[in-house]
């Protein structure tokens, strides 16, 4: 299976990403992830305010043939969620890089980084699972 | 036991269908997008590969009523060329199977079943028929293709003649096409107007092949079939229905010929006289999350019952289900809530089905 990465960002091994810039890091699942849960029907709107963990529970994801959790690539606050996908839960297949991210944060460590992929890793990494 | 394949299996590999184990075939789940499948059927046509279903052949001399007694359906009140749905029961009422009888001639039927049950369908029948009946596992010979959707009659028509519009819904008949007779029945499992092909192997491959040429007509898989089929509110066996299960729990008795003998049918009766403890209902979730099989249903905050089938609907963008609930509780537009484990949706008890303006009923008058 063909994946997608993108240069710059940071990569899980649960198959998130976070596109950092200043203290604020964007959230969402990678082209790995989004293809191997197929159609995404429902995304639960990470609440502004929280408190997350790195690798903790971010939010719920649902697609046509589970239902999965979401974890934080970054510990901080949830700054943001991302208001299309209430009605086009689809954008996380269709854009799942730009406009179907899922969660802003506010990072608190950004020593953290270190613990993420840079894309050419995870590339490989999420080839490797094939 | 060994995986089992469809002549169609290098045709979905091609397609870059992803696979999947169902009932000890390998199967297409879907070509790309389950939603999309979905929504094409029900805008246009798709073809289903639905090889791994089972076919049995019955003869029985006319007077002779082993057969009929052996299931529910009142197969000698079938007129030739119609098809019925009924259940195979075990003695004690419970379902084996749900089934399509087709009256093919006074003394011949052809039995369509559930791939997970073939086997054990075939030597339940066996068992019951009588010295002057006879009954053929063809399951093997056979290739089924559904081909669905609103646009499948001028689709068919180009397959197997202007003919096939005479079909009423649940006829079928034997067409002349690509050097064979064939049966094709105006049946299916979407809820639209639509076909369903049986072939030999070697028509069935290039029937596929014909069938996608035409630019209506797209594949789709066991996925898009699950939903779509629940769209409907049409039972699964497996999901709805088991051996523990009978057709009065699940709503079923118009399925019921309680005017003959069947294997089953006093438990049934007993059932009937002192209700049912629970009962099938369908149920319209609030949101877009979509409850899943045995999740519990909650009423009133208590648990009242469980999921069968839960989907999200691409028509009615919610999530949908059935379920079997406490017969108390089983009233249209209860509200309730499915506890997923991680949170609970809250839903509305709703009639079924859950779509009501399909091509299902298309005839041209």
């Amino acid at each position: 299976m063909e994946i997608n990465v993108i240069e710059g960002y940071l990569y899980t091994r649960e198959h998130e990403w976070a596109s950092v810039e200043g203290n604020k890091a964007k959230i969402g699942i990678t082209d790995y992830a989004q293809q191997k849960l197929g159609d995404i029907t429902y995304v639960e709107p990470p609440q502004v305010g929280k408190a997350v963990k790195q690798a903790e529970f971010l939010t719920g994801i649902e697609s046509v043939k589970a239902a999965s959790d979401i974890y934080s690539p970054l510990s901080g606050t949830i700054t943001a969620n991302n208001p299309r996908l209430d009605d086009e839960p689809e954008l996380v297949n269709k854009s799942c890089y730009e406009k179907g991210w899922i969660a802003e944060i506010e990072v608190s460590d950004p020593a953290e980084m270190k613990n993420l992929m840079d894309a050419k890793s995870y590339k490989a990494f999420a080839a490797g699972l094939e | 036991m060994e995986t089992e394949f469809t002549v169609l299996h290098e045709e979905h590999v091609s397609l870059k269908a992803l696979m999947a184990p169902f009932a000890g075939w390998d199967m297409p789940i879907h070509y790309g997008s389950i939603l999309d499948e979905t929504r094409h059927t029900r805008s246009a046509v798709s073809v289903f590969d639905i090889t791994h279903m089972g076919e049995f052949i019955v003869k029985e001399q006319p007077g002779s009523l082993s057969f009929d007694s052996a299931i529910t359906t009142p197969v000698l009140a079938i007129k030739k060329g119609r098809c019925r749905y009924g259940f195979l029961l075990n003695e004690q009422g419970g379902i084996l199977d749900d089934l399509i009888v087709y009256r093919i001639a006074d003394d011949e039927w052809m039995v369509v079943v559930n791939a997970s049950n073939v086997k054990r369908d075939f030597e339940t029948i066996q068992g019951r028929l009588g010295s002057g009946a006879a009954i053929e596992n063809i399951s093997s010979r056979i290739v089924k293709l559904d081909v669905q959707g609103p646009k499948s009659m001028a689709v068919m028509k180009q397959i197997a003649g202007p003919g096939i519009a005479r079909l009423p819904y649940y006829g079928f008949d034997f067409f002349e096409f690509m050097g064979g007779k064939h049966i094709i029945s105006r049946t299916g499992y979407t809820g639209e107007l639509g076909f369903e092909v049986y072939v030999d192997p070697e028509t069935g491959l290039r029937l596929w092949k014909e069938l996608l040429k035409h630019p209506d007509v797209r594949p789709a898989g066991l996925g898009a079939r699950d939903i779509l089929r629940l769209e409907m509110g049409f039972p699964l066996y497996g999901s709805e229905f088991n051996e523990k299960t009978t057709p009065v729990e699940g709503g079923m008795e118009r399925f019921l010929d309680m005017n003959k003998s069947f294997s089953g049918k006093e438990p049934i009766v007993a059932r009937q006289k002192t209700g049912v403890k629970r009962s099938l209902i369908g149920f319209i979730a609030d949101g877009r999350r979509s409850p899943r099989h045995e999740n519990r249903i909650l009423a009133g905050g208590a648990e009242a019952g469980f999921v069968t089938s839960g989907v999200f609907s691409p028509h009615l963008n919610c999530g949908i289900g059935m379920g079997y609930i406490d017969t108390a509780h089983a009233i249209e537009g209860t509200g309730i809530a499915i506890d997923t484990g991680k949170g609970e949706i809250s839903a509305k008890i709703a009639p079924v089905p859950f779509i009501k303006q399909t091509s299902i009923k298309y005839t041209e008058a």
